[in-house]
């Protein structure tokens, strides 16, 4: 915890410099840009879910959307790991222009997720779900899976091994072998970020990783992110309601409305920001 | 405490990930291997091989094919019977075409050719889900079954319009045609089914069974830990469709040896296979097994005891076969959709704690 209220403190000091990499005053690395969208417009028939918003995500920062329900945030998560294509805008990782591409591409480029309402395998234990995510990793070919020869047997050991450190590093050793479906809610959520963590992914993308959970599993859930963050320097994007968590957490914070983008900047910036306010801070939340 | 873990510590993943975990279980896998292999071919005669093994031992292969297919990739079908016929006609076409080549390649054959068909009817599986895939395989098992019966090339013209299994031998005996003795009927399927067992296992333990799994529980979050819905799809129809068809092949080529499409391969053995599945345990090795023997012996039980013992008529019998299984479909649907396979486990588990209740 007092991580996270340094964390605070410094970018109320040292807002963000325009210019590519820095070091924050807790001394992780933020880079260039990784992702950026770019003028996205999605609708649903009438509905305009968002509307013209751009923004960036930054190598090794921890990114937050925040904005009251049916702001488009879910929608702008879906956007970017491929499941809803928007009419207008681009998509850009990495320096390339992202075409339209399948939720399963995406992944494959390092993206992974949760989701706002769990997505588990229900029927698989804890260690089966986290394998999944580094089904991506595990090449051995088909014959060499069916005959279960040197290659494949190997190669699921070494997976096996690179699990068993995140079922650590999340402290669910002890439900490794449970079926998923037997598991209380906060939990449930942790083996779906455990899921992603799996994947080694490059950006990781959270949506409302602490909804519907107690004080204690929400400070249990904002370690494992600040740990996630700091030791594998992975880019985080997450949606969270509650202002707190948003401001101990995130390095910056894109506020939504009604599909639109009505803020960008430091958690504190973005306090201080009068539409803010009025649209979001004003408005009871949960 | 019989039937206990304690003391048997892994002390790597790979033992952890093993095929029985507990030793007990290890032991008993290789008991029912050692009588399987080394006391039933010495003892087992016509009435064994024909009532009870050589068919509990086709079907598994059949139940393992289409239990790859719904109860690990959570796709139903109901075209089993159809492609059991594809199996059958293809060894068909095999043996008689080439008849110097072994009777093995043959059946392998006639599950890749099964394979190919049952990829290109499991492609509407990329748009339509749950009903209207059953109602599309459907479509697929009336349809076979009616090019079987249409088109004479596949029966090489006979008249009946049957196709009859010509004699085959393997390692000088004789496994196919009306000569062939009961063990080599029963090795020559017990072979397939125990090496097709484990390289179900195999396949289900590891990265494509995963992929199935996560295509079955929740195709959204399976695309978003990278998996390819028509890739996974398309595999779990071929690698079933290929067991379904040795199946079909080792049904007709071994065990009736003559064979009319519409009798052999109707709808009724869909069903057939459907609720040994069911009855087994969806998305369970052990449950395909436990299924097509459950399926299998019932009649012979319920014959020898009704009518047998106690004289009642046979077609009474035939009704309460099929008064049970029905009740039995829908216990297992409503109570416990993973079936025997999971009543066992949990029976383990009671025995694991006995005497201690907790
Ligand atoms: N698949 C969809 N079909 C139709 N409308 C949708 C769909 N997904 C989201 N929307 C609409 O888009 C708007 C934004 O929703 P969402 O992104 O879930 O908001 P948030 O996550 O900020 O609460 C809402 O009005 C919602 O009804
Ligand atoms: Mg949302």
């Amino acid at each position: 915890m007092t991580r996270m209220q340094t964390q605070s403190q410094s970018q109320s000091q040292a807002p963000l410099p325009a210019q590519d990499g820095h070091v924050t005053a807790d001394g992780r690395q933020i880079g260039g840009v990784m992702m950026e969208m770019k003028n996205i417009t999605l609708r649903f028939g009438g509905v305009v879910a968002i509307k013209d918003i751009s923004f960036d995500i930054r190598q090794g920062e921890i990114r937050a959307i925040i904005g009251p329900n049916g702001a488009g945030k879910s929608s702008m998560l879906n956007v970017i790991s491929g499941f809803y294509h928007p009419q207008e805008g681009e998509v850009w990782f990495k320096g390339y222009r992202r075409g339209p591409m399948k939720p399963y591409e995406v992944a494959r480029l390092g993206i992974a997720r949760t989701f706002q309402n769990i997505a588990l395998f229900d029927g698989m234990s804890v260690l089966d779900n986290i394998m999944t995510g580094r089904l991506n990793r595990m090449k051995s070919g088909f014959l060499a899976q069916a005959l279960w020869w040197g290659p494949a047997e190997r190669e699921e050991n070494l997976n096996r091994e690179a699990v068993e450190k995140i079922i650590d590093f999340l402290e669910i050793q002890n439900i490794r072998k449970t079926p998923v479906g037997r598991l209380p809610y906060g939990l449930k959520k942790r083996v779906e970020l455990a899921r992603a963590l799996a994947a080694e992914p490059q950006l990781l993308l959270l949506d409302e990783p602490m909804a519907g959970m107690n004080v204690e599993e929400k400070e249990d859930m904002s370690r494992f992110i600040l740990d996630v963050n700091d030791e594998f320097g992975t880019t985080i994007a997450l949606i969270e309601h509650d202002m707190g968590v948003v401001m101990d957490l995130s390095d910056r914070v894109v506020v939504m409305d009604y599909g639109r983008k009505i803020g960008d900047g430091t958690p504190d910036e973005v306090r201080s920001n009068q539409d803010v306010i009025d649209a979001y801070l004003g408005v009871a939340h949960d | 405490m019989i039937y206990r873990e304690a003391g048997d510590f892994k002390t790597s993943y790979r033992d952890d990930g093993q095929t029985f975990p507990i030793r007990l279980d290890r032991w008993g896998y290789y008991a029912v291997l050692a009588v399987a292999f080394g006391i039933i071919p010495f003892l087992i005669n016509d009435y064994w091989a024909s009532a009870v093994f050589v068919p509990l031992l086709i079907y598994a292969i059949a139940a393992l094919g289409l239990n790859i297919l719904t109860g690990y990739a959570g796709q139903v079908s109901l075209g089993t019977g159809g492609f059991m016929a594809v199996g059958a006609y293809s060894v068909y076409k095999l043996m008689t075409a080439f008849p110097e080549i072994s009777i093995v390649i043959h059946i392998l054959l006639a599950g890749g050719i099964t394979a190919l068909v049952g990829v290109l009817f499991g492609l509407p599986s990329l748009r339509i889900k749950g009903f209207y895939l059953a109602v599309a395989t459907l479509a697929a098992q009336f349809f076979l079954v009616w090019l079987f019966n249409k088109v004479p090339w596949f029966y090489n013209y006979s008249a009946s319009g049957q196709i009859n299994a010509p004699e085959r031998t393997l390692l000088g005996h004789a496994v196919t045609g009306p000569a062939t003795s009961a063990p080599a009927k029963y090795l020559i399927c017990l072979v397939f089914a125990f090496v097709l067992a484990w390289v179900a296992r195999n396949l289900t333990r590891g990265t494509l069974g995963r992929k199935w799994m996560a295509i079955r529980d929740m195709d959204i979050a399976a695309e978003i830990i990278g998996v390819n819905p028509l890739t996974a799809k398309l595999s779990a129809f071929a690698v079933s469709s290929f067991f379904v068809g040795i199946a079909g092949a080792l049904l007709f080529a071994v065990y009736l040896g003559a064979a009319e499409v519409g009798e052999a391969f109707g709808i009724n053995k869909s069903f057939l296979v459907l609720f040994m599945i069911i009855i087994g345990g969806l998305g369970s090795i052990f449950g395909s097994f436990a299924g097509a023997a459950f399926m299998v012996l019932l009649p012979v039980l319920l014959k020898n005891v009704l009518v047998g013992s106690f004289g009642w008529p046979t077609n009474l019998a035939a009704h309460i076969e099929l008064m049970i299984v029905g009740a039995l479909i829908v216990f297992f649907l409503i109570v416990e959709p993973h079936g025997l396979a999971r009543l066992w486990a949990l029976t383990k588990e009671k025995l694991r704690l006995w005497p201690f209740p907790h």
